[in-house]
């Protein structure tokens, strides 16, 4: 399955990428599971989506939970709670 | 109408332009928001707003589509500016015009607790001891559940 990611704000400039087209194997069926595929990457990746920071995720430019299911194609979103206003 | 610039806004031109031609209106209520020049204790020499496009007007459409559903509002107009900020500037304008002030004052509150939480939008600050990305506040969170329970 093709993903396509896109990092913003602090989670963008502590991993260096804003975005980044992947293929995912087939038992990646969750935001949360392309989370923890992510974190296998190294320390620096599992210690930016899975740290003590919160992170708000996006399917498709909508916010959602990040038990939420991928499909094939897909834009998913990680960045920090937003602070705009 | 929703718009997202690095460019300044006149709010009195905005506010003609919104309620122009619409003899229904009696009510308008905007909120401006503008940059301090103190956060956090730090002196804010500049700021920086990142957003997310695509999901930024997507988010705001459905802000606006909310309010309607909710309130008989007439018209509503959201601009959020991006890019380099610094203090006094404008940042936000939201407004929203209606036949009456109650659904024009709620319509914009509710408009804007919403977008500070779901809007993605991002702030940086340069201070004197260098850049800091913006923490989302829990009184936001807790602004947005009041609209919930109602």
């Amino acid at each position: 399955m093709k993903i396509q990611l896109r990092f913003f704000a602090a989670l963008r400039e502590k991993l260096g990428v804003s975005q980044e087209s992947i293929d995912i194997p087939d038992e990646i069926k969750t935001i949360d599971d392309l989370k923890n595929y992510l974190c296998k990457r190294n320390t620096l990746w599992s210690e930016v989506l899975a740290g003590n920071q919160v992170i708000r995720c996006a399917l498709n430019q909508v916010m959602v939970d990040s038990s939420t299911a991928l499909s094939d194609g897909a834009e998913v979103a990680f960045f920090p709670p937003v602070t705009g206003g | 109408m929703i718009r997202i610039q690095e460019a300044d806004f006149d709010l009195s031109t905005e506010i003609a332009n919104l309620r122009k031609g619409d003899l229904q209106v009696g009510a308008v209520v905007s909120f401006l928001g503008t940059v301090r020049d103190l956060n956090e204790g730090s002196e804010v020499h500049s700021m920086t707003l990142e957003h997310y496009p695509g999901m930024t007007e997507k988010a705001l459409e459905a802000i606006v589509s909310q309010a309607k559903a909710r309130w008989d509002i007439r018209n509503t107009l959201i601009i959020h500016r991006v890019g380099p900020l610094k203090p006094e500037d404008q940042i936000v304008l939201v407004a929203v015009t209606s036949a009456h002030r109650a659904e024009a004052f709620a319509a914009c509150e509710f408009m804007m607790d919403y977008l500070k939480t779901a809007a993605p939008f991002w702030k940086k600050e340069e201070t004197a001891e260098g850049g800091r990305w913006v923490d989302a506040r829990v009184t936001d969170d807790a602004a947005m559940a009041r609209w919930k329970k109602t």
